[in-house]
Parts: C-alpha cells; structure tokens; sequence
C-alpha cells in the first residue's frame, strides 16, 4: 500500500506517495522527477547510485525511500550552480573521466564526499574509496586523476572546514 | 528486480521492536540493509513484514569496561573504522572492518546486521570467533547471552529465535601488546571474501607464544576455529619455519566448494593466508619488522 511521506532533496521538500518496498533510487528517478541518479545493478555491487545522505556517500539502492524521511539528500543534480558546473563536474570534462557516463553520477557523488569532508587521501586511499564503484568503459585512470585534481584544487582555494571522512 | 511487498514497521525503542517480533509471522529484521536489501532485491528473502530498527538509536554505542569492549549491534561499521577506543583496544577489529564491503557500505553497514545474516566469508563473524565473543540477545523474557560458537549454528543460520534481537556484542580484550593479524582474499577490493585468515596471540620476553587464537573465514559454512593449531603454537618459538609447518595443517580442513572456486582452492589459499597472518601477529608481537609480504600494513 502507498504511503505520503517527505523527502529533502538538494535542500528542497520533495512529497513522495510510494510502497515502502520503493528503493530510495526509484523515489528518487520516479517521485521526484530526479533521473540524474543511475541504477545499475540494484544489488550494491555497481556503485552507480551513489548519493549522499547526512553528508556520506551511500548506494541507494539499498536504503528504502521511507528510511530517508528527515534525512539531507544529495544528488547529482545538486553539484552545478545554475550554469557553473560544480569544480569536480569540470574536472571530470577536463580529464576526459567519462565515456558512457553511466556511472558518472554515483563516481561524481563519491568524489563530492570526499571535496565536502575536506579530506586528502592517498592515491592508495583514493584507490580503495574508488574501487567501490564500477565503470565499464573502463576509465578508472581519468576518474581518480579527474577527482585527485579536483581535491588539489580545493586545497589551494581559501580554508573550508572539514568534518572528517566521507 | 524490485523487493516483494512488505509491510513496514519503524519501532523507535528496543521493546517496541520486540513486541513486534513477538507478535508479527515471517518478520525480518532491517538494521544497515547492506545484506538484507540486496536479497529483497533479487526476492531471496520474501518476508511479510520488515522491522526497521535503525530508529532505535541507543543500540549503536562503543563503550569499554576494562578488559571488555562492548559494541551496541546498531554501530554502523563506518563507527568501528574510525573509532579510537577500537583501534586501541581491538586493533584486529579495525584491521577487519577495513576489508568489509567499502566505505559506502560501511556507512550503513552494521555489526550487529553482519553477525545475523552470518556469511560464510563475513569478516566480523570471524572476529567474533577469534575473540570468543559474546552476544548479547534479547527476547520477550528478557536478555540473555550466547557464545560466538552457540550463535552460529550453520550457513546463514543462528541460534536467534524469530522473536528474538541481537542488542550487542561483547569482546573480552587481550593485552595492548597482543599481535594481530586479519587478511583475505578476494577478487577484487570489498567484495566477498574467497578464504579469510585471523590471529590473535602473546609472546613471553623470550619470544615463546603463551597464548594463540585463530580463525578462518570462507572456507565453511560458520568461521573455523583452528584450536589445535593454536594449542600446538603454545610454547613455540615462532619462526617461518614454524608457521610454515603449522599453516600446512590447514591442508586437510573439510573446505567448501562452488561453482567458481575448488575446495583444494580454498585449502591452499587458507594455508598461505594462515602462515601470513601467524607471520604478521608474531612480529607485531614481538616489535620485529613486518615480514615483506605485510609491508603495506601498519605495525
């Protein structure tokens, strides 16, 4: 049976009727009209719809819409400002990180929790933070160089404040 | 595919959730979802009703009493990997919580969720046996305790009844100056682990070992406790050698077998994996160098 129940999503109230068995990535692509979040697999395994819920990449396919009322959720359609691509946006373009682009959003959404986290892994650390999502056109070289520039660019821009790892 | 149908229940305290379990047929439990959804996806698992009880927050705590860590089963695995308390006190934990799933999942993730759906390769449910862990499960009597060994009956199945929640999960802790070591192998990064190797043990001022506990993942249906191997360490003075003998009895253990993976397989990877984590722990042990398989580690 639907239930109503409200989301917030990229700071804006999003009502939702949905069955609570609705993964939080269909809610997301069906009720509210948000199709930038991919769903490959729908199993955990892929890492395409990553998003961001309270700060903190998680795949959301495997959160049920319902469980994220009262929760800030963040997707890829909240990264650019109006027309100004968000800095790692431009990074991906600038170092050709995507083909197909399907994985694009969830890699963009683990990259914005690190960007936000204030964070600097190590390349290795880089690697086992990226290794969580898939990209079949197999374009892993340009993602972490993409995001790596992104998070040195950050860190020459004025101090933000941190609040640990993503 | 999309999970079957279900009715949602959200219970916001301990005894709420109970009351439910007590009540509703064919309920399961949703703590991090990180397992459980993956199953509802693809209709492994068909309940009528799932309790979400990621609202009933005081079951996510890490509090130590002396030589005991206590773990509230509602502690997402992201508050193992970066708890202090952990990484002092339990480092084998921290080393193991690193190799569960990755960081998104960890987000999410729970101790307690890992324990109960007890995958053969689960990481924290071979912790569990090394340390002899005890959980903490509460039902409409009351609370009461069972041994890791109690716990898990066989593949995918514990000893919890249908009315009954896992609420906690004590560690007895051994001293700081302990050796340590957990290691896997996967095929890629955070995924399921093929064979999976754990130790514990102390080393007297002579470097003789006065106390071992091991343990391998993957290669049965609940983790494999190598007690007659630990007892055999006892008194020894570790050295390749010595580790190399001992891990070589794991070439007879009763090993699993899938389509993708042999049992002679998982034989061989838990004797390499073995001599490496027996490796490790004695020289974290004892404060010599790392062995170069295990440089990337921290000592």
């Amino acid at each position: 049976m639907k239930q109503p129940y409200h989301l917030q999503v990229n700071g804006r109230d999003c009502a939702v009727e949905a069955e609570p068995r609705k993964i939080l990535a269909d809610v997301l692509r069906e009720d509210c009209g948000l199709t930038g979040t991919h769903i490959g697999c729908e199993h955990g395994v892929c890492g395409a719809c990553t998003i961001l819920l309270d700060g903190k990449p998680v795949r959301s396919c495997l959160v049920f819409g319902i469980q994220a009322q009262g929760a800030d959720i963040r997707t890829v359609e909240g990264l650019a400002d109006g027309d100004e691509l968000h800095p790692l946006q431009q990074a991906f373009m600038e170092h050709h990180a995507l083909q197909c682009g399907f994985c694009t959003p969830g890699f963009l959404m683990l990259g914005a929790a690190l960007w936000e986290s204030g964070a600097k892994p190590t390349e290795a650390e880089l690697q086992a933070l990226l290794s969580s999502n898939l990209c079949r056109c197999t374009g892993y070289g340009n993602i972490q160089k993409a995001i790596a520039s992104a998070l040195d660019a950050r860190d020459q821009a004025p101090k933000r404040s941190g609040e640990g790892a993503p | 595919m999309k999970p079957p149908p279900f009715a949602y229940h959200a219970p916001s305290s301990l005894n709420e959730a109970l009351q439910l379990l007590g009540r509703l047929e064919n309920a399961r439990v949703l703590a991090g979802g990180q397992s459980l959804m993956p199953m509802l996806n693809m209709r492994f698992a068909q309940p009528d009703h799932v309790v979400d009880i990621n609202g009933i927050t005081d079951l996510a705590y890490i509090r130590r009493e002396g030589m005991m860590l206590e773990i509230g089963a509602l502690t997402r695995q992201r508050d193992i990997e970066f708890s202090p308390l952990i990484a002092e006190a339990c480092p084998l934990l921290r080393e193991a919580i690193l190799q569960v799933g990755h960081r998104q999942t960890r987000n999410r993730g729970t101790l307690g969720g890992s324990l109960c759906h007890l995958d053969p390769a689960a990481e924290m449910a071979a912790v569990a046996a090394i340390y002899g862990a005890e959980l903490v499960i509460a039902g409409p009597q009351g609370q009461r305790t069972a041994a890791f060994a109690e716990f898990a009956l066989d593949y995918m199945t514990t000893c919890l009844a249908p009315e009954e929640m896992l609420v906690a999960v004590r560690y007895p802790l051994w001293p700081a100056e302990s050796g340590y070591c957990f290691i896997e192998y996967a095929r890629r990064h955070g995924d399921f682990a093929i064979v999976s190797a754990g130790v514990l043990l102390r080393a007297d001022a002579s470097g003789r070992i006065s106390q071992a506990s091991l343990a391998l993942g993957g290669v049965g249906a609940v983790p494999l406790k190598l007690d007659a191997i630990a007892a055999e360490l006892i008194g020894k003075a570790g050295s390749p050698a010595v580790f190399a003998t001992m891990a070589e009895a794991c070439g007879d253990i009763d090993a699993m077998e899938d389509a993708l993976i042999t049992a002679t397989y998982r034989r061989q990877l838990a004797k390499t994996l073995l001599r490496r984590a027996l490796e490790t722990a004695y020289a974290r042990a004892t404060g010599q160098p790392l062995p170069r398989h295990a440089q990337h580690r921290a000592a």
